[in-house]
């Protein structure tokens, strides 16, 4: 049996950050069969992170952003080519131009995409952008060149805000509209939403929160500017549509997989639940179009747009695939992930939105360096650092061992306050961007699912 | 060369930008800005990074990428 499952045809659909590493992991492992890999992009595996940073400030060409290789991964590449539908009782999978790959067991790690202007027409207009794809980026720096006399950007997530950093930096005029009450709330909540208002502020960001862009106006075919729901106009000659991202899987409408808008679920070893919810054991998946189960997360579903994620998994999900049952490995990695923008350096570990106090550990807002810790019903769940990243692994633990909350007063850097107070994380239907995580199982007393909303 | 950094793992020590300033550079008190394709004349000092790096987040890889393989 273990032998059989280090041999036979495995195909990775999708061949990015998570394609790329479970392809590394299945050779490390010992996969001798015929390993391919299917992308609808025609580069090889790129890295996403410096899109939106080194590569905005024109400091990396969007071309230059390629992952390097752990090992030789031995495969066959098809790049350039879109996966249209999986037959999972034939085993193969179905390619755009007609083609059928037979398979013995299936990865996908198919990801996410940039959610478009709900309105077709404007978002075609010359000056409409949004960022996911290294072209995305390379078009988008162009513009950045050009010396636009102002950037618009819509919505105030991780990526929103990087975007504006970027414009900062560069000298670039901004605004940012968001439709929640401050940038960053959906993933971090009201004490460091209200922190990463004032530093876009101080910044010199004009920073539009409460509102939404109700139109985006153009003129032969060109962006001219906006106007808002409060009735203002904004003159812009370049709009990024940063609303967060879309799940990958209507591809997989008719495969009678678990697939939907919040992602293809399934089970902590990476195993994809088939819409009957039973378990199939040649279909797996990973990264950002995964959605899984997290026990310390009271085994909620979670679907979690992060780097280290996509890693973790596609390592688990490959470890899985050519080993047997009582081998297999569940994916239990506490969640993180870290951004940098205005000079600052945040990095989260755990789920900031499952949480309903917070208390600044160490430091102080006013110092712009401090950890924020989050607890759920008197439990720790997630911690943010604001450039005291060295402190983080120590509250990782207090995760993992599901330490109670509030933490024990740090010895160094204690902080001016340390009552808690309530973590403020807003129903994502309010916010104009999506968030990263999203917990999509039930809690009666939180609303916290993810939703299809419009601007 | 191709170079990515397990910015999660990093900790801000700033070793790699002793080491190879002209790849690697704290911006603010400990955000690492880092050049994803290092020129091949950095090549030494890349790995010298990778290998001090405390916490091995760095990842190199030794040829520059030879296609689709
Ligand atoms: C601008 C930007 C900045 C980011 N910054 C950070 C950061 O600072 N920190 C952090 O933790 N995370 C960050 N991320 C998130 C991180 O990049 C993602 O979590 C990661 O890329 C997920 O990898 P993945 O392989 O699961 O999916 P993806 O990278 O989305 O790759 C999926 C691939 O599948 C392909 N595909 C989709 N459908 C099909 C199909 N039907 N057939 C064939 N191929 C298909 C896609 O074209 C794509 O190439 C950022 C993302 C972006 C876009
Ligand atoms: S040496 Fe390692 S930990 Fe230090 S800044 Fe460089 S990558 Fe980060």
């Amino acid at each position: 049996m273990s032998a059989d499952l280090k041999n036979g045809r495995i195909v990775v659909v999708g061949a990015s950050l998570a394609g790329l590493r479970a392809a590394e992991k299945l050779r490390d492992e010992g996969f001798t069969g015929s390993l391919t890999m299917v992308g609808e992009e025609s580069q090889l595996p790129y890295d996403r992170p410096p899109l939106s940073k080194q590569v905005l400030l024109g400091r990396v060409r969007a071309e230059d952003t390629g992952l390097p290789r752990r090992r030789e991964v031995g495969a066959q590449w098809k790049l350039g080519i879109r996966a249209t539908g999986v037959d999972p009782i034939g085993k193969h999978l179905v390619l755009a131009d007609g083609e059928q790959l037979p398979y013995d067991r299936l990865l996908i790690a198919t990801g996410t995409r940039a959610r478009p202007w709900p309105n077709p027409g404007e978002g075609a207009l010359d000056g409409v952008f949004t960022l996911r794809t290294s072209d995305d980026a390379a078009r988008l720096a162009e513009r950045f060149d050009a010396g636009p006399r102002r950037v618009l950007v819509i919505g105030a997530g991780f990526t929103g805000s990087e975007i504006a950093s970027a414009c900062r930096e560069r000298g670039l005029e901004v605004t940012v509209a968001e439709r929640g009450p401050a940038p960053l709330v959906g993933a971090l909540g009201g004490a460091l939403g209200a922190l990463a208002a004032r530093l876009q502020l101080a910044h010199g960001v004009d920073l539009r929160c409460g509102v939404t862009v109700t139109a985006l106006n153009g003129r032969n075919g060109r962006l001219t500017g906006a106007e808002l729901s409060d009735g203002s106009r904004i003159e812009a000659d370049v709009a990024v549509v940063a609303l967060g991202a879309m799940r990958n899987t209507e591809w997989l409408a008719a495969s009678g997989l678990a697939a939907g808008p919040r992602g293809l679920a399934c089970d902590a070893g990476c195993r994809a639940f088939d819409m009957y919810g039973i378990v199939t054991d040649d279909v797996f998946v990973a990264g950002d179009v995964a959605r899984f189960p997290h026990p310390l997360f009271e085994y909620q579903m979670l679907s979690l747009e992060h780097w280290g994620n996509a890693v973790e998994q596609a390592e688990v999900a490959a470890h899985n695939m050519v080993n047997p049952g009582p081998l297999r490995r569940p994916h239990l990695a506490v969640p993180a992930f870290w951004s940098s923008q205005f000079g600052l350096n945040i990095k989260s570990v755990g789920v900031p939105t499952f949480s309903d106090q917070v208390v600044i550990a160490q430091g102080s807002l006013e110092e712009r360096r401090l950890v924020a810790v989050y607890g759920y019903r008197g439990r720790i769940t997630a911690a943010v650092s604001v450039n005291r990243a060295k402190w983080l692994e120590h509250y990782q633990r207090l995760i993992e061992t599901a330490a109670p909350f509030p933490p024990e007063p740090a010895a160094v850097d204690q902080p001016a306050s340390s009552t808690p107070v309530p973590s403020d994380v807003p129903d994502p239907k309010l916010l104009s961007h999506g968030p990263t995580v999203a917990l999509t199982g039930h809690q009666p007393d939180r609303r916290l699912t993810l939703m299809r909303w419009s601007g | 060369m191709k170079i990515v950094v397990d910015l999660n793992r990093c900790q801000g020590y700033a070793q790699c930008a002793f080491l190879a300033p002209q790849v690697f550079e704290m911006h603010g008190e400990e955000a690492l800005r880092y050049t994803p394709l290092a020129p091949e004349d950095q090549s030494e000092r890349v790995r010298r990074a990778a290998a001090a790096c405390p916490v091995q987040a760095i990842l190199v890889e030794e040829e520059a990428g030879p296609g689709v393989r």
